[in-house]
């Protein structure tokens, strides 16, 4: 509400500065001032969130109008009325500089109206699941065309096919061509091309063709003064099945992939097909039909082939250029996403240019350069890229529907004929339907899954017209086409139709025709690796058989991929990894931010459920994953970058404690905290904080449950740098820093993580000295030196051994309950951190402190374990208290610390292991692996 | 087609065959065409050597082990009706021939999901002791990734997928845990081929 406030402000402004310039000031101005909903917008009421918006939109629709097309004397106006009071003379402290930013400003708000008008459609769960997007925005257009044309009397605005074309048209299309799933288009091309192909000369051949014949029968009116030719092109607009209409419409549906792509992927690549017609017809028509001959359709065909292979090539071309690129952008990662939005709208510009198909250009672009795009730019840039292609998308596609319903209530601009209107829906649906199942039977005899009657179904009531049609229709000549009127009448309401009526009525379709949805689930790595097994089988098998099939050129191109253009395109780096391996990671991640995510519920269960486990996720068997990534820590690291350098991989116990802590308990609050210190804790906090850290890291946990059910989602990035003698962990007190000392780290997925070697071998002696009783350690060691936390740990816990390998849950069940019971002290101040190395940062003090009053649990045998092994250990080993914190979760630090003392005072409480558990016995476990304590150099 | 069915007497048995697998006589006559192309020595045979003949199938990651496949253990050479039925995995699933060609003997058709699985399987299960192990996983994993990973990546992996797939927890995937950790994809689908008539 207070963004529709400040809107409206805003707007009243604006609606101030056009007052003196337009026609009907005393309307709208001053309606716009004192009460919005009221004078201007009479259709308005029964949507009780739209009048605002509405009202608000007299004035920016116009002066958009304004600025971008007509009036010469609007700027001479403007000028007056922009400096109207301003002649008294002197200098003036505030002046009025309307015509100076009208036009971004008219712009923004636009932006701002239509994104605040989704935020209203998004009120009602319950509304939207109903009715799509699309439609509400079309509605709301209409009554924003409706209020503009009150007001005005005449309508001064519509879609205009420039700004259609060049702006948002490319947004919508780059992003989904960029974020294309390739594989799956590329197994269905041969039936997308043909649906897009054939399927759309069909169907603006028999449309054309049978409306003229219409016409002949008497069946059209007499006004309606078009011939063949105008029929046919005609027909050639409005059969194209459109992308932002069917994005808009299947992306609410859910729809089986397959399904989806067969028909989005058509609405794309039947766009070359609609350039071709539209401009062929259109020469036609300029030169007359008679005067046509016999090569003119034979040019046509040639164009055909010229504007879908150059356009798709120059999409290539570009690909090319992009992927090469970003193989260099090492340095400067934070053009990265730049150089993406670039590139790729350049190959739409470039195709247009040479009136290529831009869509084609910009689909393939996107295609093609994603693989190595996404595999060079670092995860930052990739975030960025998605989210602002998203958002473009997202808000270009608002943009549009409602424009088409502004445009619709131009009633200058069109001319009603039923007989016209209902002759092109009845056809357009009919031969959409008949074109579908004929090439679905010629189809489905050479395709592996068929597509049975269902998909035919839905694909043939999927076919919606949408924006692309009209701006056609908009674009036409009306002294060359006499029945332009009657055209852009029809194809508004075939544009409406079918988003609105088919685009409301397909999902109960859907649901009742049992359609097989899509399921957003992630592969598994099981799946990732049967699933290349299963191709190199097909492949082998096609050899054996002799067959040239799709899995032969398909590997071929895989060879060619891997020997040439990877090489090419990709940095060195990334070069050498595996994409299996990258999906391996990903998988990770992922289970590391769902655990993160889901925070406490998980361990209310006292069960961890790692999302990409197919069937099942158990208990022991996390035990296990959780024991192996210990175990064999860097090879499970998230982090590419530190399995490059750290080969070893293992690190000596305590540091992994630390992390073990640091990574689980803080993460979401360290980052979230880092930035929040910088701006709005007070300095004097922050030294209280230094000093105290305990309390701090207390107070933080409580951030941490706060930040992590407000900021989910978040991927977290942790720099651990753990130098040899103090221990450094910048990113508890200055994650900027970190950052910094760490530039060449591309990697900022999850954690990254390194380890220097402890020059002093000295953490060697301790994992000896783990296996004896816990209390052995109290002697200053090698580690208590260079892990200053070691130092003051009155007594150690049991956990602190090597073998906790094995034992985690019970160490760390121990070692939580020690921290827990510890809690207490936090009423008390805490010990008084004990001189440090001035620049020992954040950790060394937190080690000295700690030990005080925390003890770190369940050390790890040297491992840098994956943020999700730190995760999952973490969060399955300390059920019991994070469980009572999970209650907890909203109440204020004192609450918190007074219920979690009952559960600190059950220690004994076991862990509640699964029956595959493994053995808990905290001492007699087998010492780790030799790697153990041995410490990692970077 | 003339020519089709004068070569359908070359084939053995080839309306059992016909019956057995599901392909057609014009399948049948261009898998015999293929396999008589294989046969140098027109022994009536394949053997390890003619498969390895096959130039693509030396880029292939698996090749040896699906070449493997082919041979039942402790033969040396396959015939044409086994080398079909081996084919025969990859039809694509469709209800109608099958089901009504088959004459009950058979329980499942070789085409179906369970013995595409089940071939599946068989290309990592080399001791054909009914379960994958992790040495098995690493194998194949090897081979796939060639030298794109390191070791340590390839156990970590391996581990994560036998973790993930591992229900009865003995370390090793089981046809039955491999069957369910791919019960969401579309073997149907992703292990088929057309097979040209």
């Amino acid at each position: 509400m207070l963004g529709l406030t400040l809107l409206l402000l805003l707007l009243t402004a604006a609606a101030a500065a056009d007052r003196s310039r337009t026609e009907a000031p005393p309307l709208r101005g001053p309606g716009l001032r004192f009460s919005p909903p009221v004078p201007a917008s009479p259709s308005a009421p029964p949507l009780l969130l739209l009048p605002q918006p509405g009202a608000e939109y007299g004035a920016p629709g116009v002066a958009l109008a304004r600025s971008a097309a007509e009036e010469p004397d609007g700027p001479a106006e403007e000028e007056d009325g922009g400096h109207h009071g301003e002649h008294g003379g002197g200098y003036r402290v505030v002046q009025w500089e309307w015509s100076y930013v009208q036009t971004p400003f008219i712009i923004a708000i636009w932006l701002l109206v239509a994104s605040v008008a989704k935020i209203l459609f998004h009120f009602s769960q319950r509304f939207t699941t109903v009715v799509p997007e699309s439609c509400m925005l079309i509605l709301l257009g209409l009554v924003l065309g409706g209020v503009v044309l009150i007001a005005n009397k005449k309508q001064l605005y519509q879609l205009e096919p420039a700004l259609f074309f060049l702006f948002l048209l490319p947004t919508i299309v780059g992003d989904a061509g960029y974020f294309m799933p390739a594989r799956l288009f590329f197994d269905n091309l041969g039936a997308i091309l043909t649906y897009a192909v054939v399927g759309t000369l069909w169907n603006a051949f028999c449309t054309g063709f049978c409306l003229y014949a219409t016409k002949l029968l008497g069946v059209i009116d007499e006004r309606v003064q078009a011939d063949l030719m105008d029929f046919l092109l005609f027909g050639a607009l409005i059969s194209a099945v459109d992308p932002v209409a069917v994005l808009a419409v299947f992306e609410e549906v859910h729809v089986n992939d397959m399904l989806f792509i067969i028909v989005f992927g058509e609405s794309l690549l039947n766009d070359a097909v609609t350039v071709v017609l539209y401009k062929v017809y259109i020469s036609f028509v300029e030169v007359g039909a008679e005067n046509v001959q016999m090569a003119d359709y034979f040019k046509g065909v040639a164009s055909f082939l010229i504007v879908s292979v150059g356009g798709t090539l120059v999409g290539l071309v570009f690909a090319v250029i992009l992927g090469f690129i970003t193989r260099f952008t090492k340095k400067v990662r934070i053009i990265e996403p730049l150089f993406v939005f670039l590139l790729v709208y350049l190959a739409y510009l470039t195709a247009e240019l040479f009136s290529l198909s831009a869509i084609l250009s910009m689909t393939f672009c996107g295609i093609g350069a994603n693989k190595y795009v996404e595999a060079n730019i670092s995860q930052k840039s990739r975030t960025t890229v998605k989210y602002t292609m998203k958002t473009l998308a997202s808000i270009a596609e608002t943009i549009i529907f409602i424009f088409l319903g502004i445009s619709a209530v131009d009633k200058s601009k069109w001319a009603w004929d039923t007989g016209l209107v209902s002759c092109t829906l009845v056809f357009i649906f009919v031969f959409r339907a008949v074109g579908v199942i004929g090439q679905t039977w010629v189809l489905n005899r050479f395709r592996l899954v068929p597509l049975d009657k269902i998909d035919q179904v839905v694909m043939s009531y999927g076919g919606l017209r949408g924006a692309v049609a009209f701006a056609l229709v908009v674009l036409l000549d009306g002294e060359q086409v006499k029945a332009k009127d009657y055209f852009v009448a029809t194809t508004i309401v075939v544009v409406f139709f079918t988003v609105m009526f088919q685009g409301l009525t397909i999902k109960p379709l859907v649901k009742w025709l049992k359609v097989p949805r899509s399921t957003s689930r992630k592969p598994t790595i099981n799946e990732e690796i049967h699933e290349r097994a299963f191709d190199h089988i097909l492949t082998a098998v096609e050899d054996i058989a002799g067959l040239q099939g799709y899995h032969h050129w398909r590997d071929k191109w895989e060879q060619f991929d891997k020997n040439y253009l990877s090489k090419l395109l990709l940095r060195k780096s990334v070069y050498r990894k595996s994409e299996l391996w990258e999906a391996y990671q990903k998988i990770n991640i992922r289970d590391a931010i769902s655990v993160i995510d889901q925070g406490g519920n998980v361990l209310t269960s006292a069960r961890l459920s790692l999302p990409s486990m197919a069937s099942r996720a158990s208990f022991p068997e996390v035990t296990n994953v959780t024991n192996y990534l210990r175990e064999n820590g860097s090879g499970v690291c998230l982090d590419l970058q530190v399995i490059d350098n750290v080969p070893g991989g293992k690190v000596e116990e305590d540091t992994e404690t630390h992390h073990v802590l640091a990574g689980n308990l803080y993460k979401p609050r360290r980052r979230y905290q880092s930035h929040y210190s910088r701006h709005f804790i007070p300095l004097g906090e922050k030294e209280r904080q230094d000093r105290e850290v305990f309390q701090r890291n207390m107070k933080s946990r409580m951030e941490t449950f706060k930040s992590t059910r407000h900021k989910r989602h978040k991927k977290e990035r942790i720099n651990l740098h753990l130098c040899s003698d103090p221990v450094v962990v910048p990113v508890e007190s200055d994650p900027d820093r970190a950052e910094h000392s760490d530039p060449e780290k591309d990697e900022d997925v999850g954690i990254t993580f390194v380890a220097r070697k402890a020059e002093t071998p000295k953490e060697r002696p301790k994992s000896g000295d783990i296996p004896s009783p816990p209390p052995g350690p109290p002697s200053p060691t090698g580690g208590e030196t260079h892990l200053p936390w070691k130092g003051g740990v009155g007594s150690p816990p049991p956990c602190v051994s090597v073998e906790a390998t094995k034992i985690i849950p019970v160490d760390l069940q121990q070692a939580w309950n020690q921290s827990i019971s510890s809690l207490e002290s936090i009423s008390s101040p805490p010990a008084p951190a004990e001189p440090v190395h001035p620049r020992v940062s954040a950790l060394s003090r937190l080690g000295a402190v700690r030990p005080a009053s925390y003890t770190p649990p369940g050390s790890v045998a040297g491992s840098s374990a994956s943020i999700g092994a730190q995760l999952s250990q973490g969060s399955f080993c300390f059920p019991d208290g994070r469980k009572d914190e999970e209650e907890d979760e909203g109440a204020e630090l004192q609450p918190l610390m007074s219920s979690l003392r009952p559960p600190g005072s059950l220690p004994p409480a076991p862990p509640g292991p699964g029956p595959g558990h493994t053995p808990a016995t905290p001492p007699a476990a087998p010492p780790a692996p030799a790697g153990g304590g041995t410490p990692v150099c970077t | 087609m003339g020519s089709s069915s004068s070569n359908m007497d070359h084939i053995p048995d080839a309306q059992h065959l016909m019956q057995e697998t599901g392909f057609s006589a014009a399948h049948l006559v261009r898998l015999y065409e293929r396999f008589d192309f294989l046969d140098k020595d027109d022994r009536g045979e394949l053997r390890l050597d003619d498969f390895e003949a096959v130039s693509e199938l030396a880029m292939n990651p698996i090749g040896d082990r699906i070449i493997r496949a082919f041979f039942s253990p402790g033969r040396e050479t396959v015939d044409f009706p086994s080398f079909v039925r081996i084919l025969a995995h990859f039809r694509p699933t469709d209800t109608n021939r099958t089901r009504n060609g088959r004459n009950g003997a058979q329980p499942e058709p070789a085409n179906s999901r369970t013995n595409k699985l089940k071939f599946a399987f068989q290309l990592y299960d080399q001791d054909r002791d009914g379960k994958i192990s992790r040495e098995e996983l690493l194998q194949v994993l090897r081979a796939m990734l060639e030298m794109q990973v390191t070791e340590e990546q390839l156990q970590s992996i391996a581990e994560r997928a036998i973790q993930e797939a591992d229900l009865d927890l003995d370390d090793t995937i089981s046809f039955d845990e491999f069957k369910k950790s791919l019960e969401k994809v579309d073997i149907e689908h992703k292990m088929s081929i057309r097979f040209l008539e």
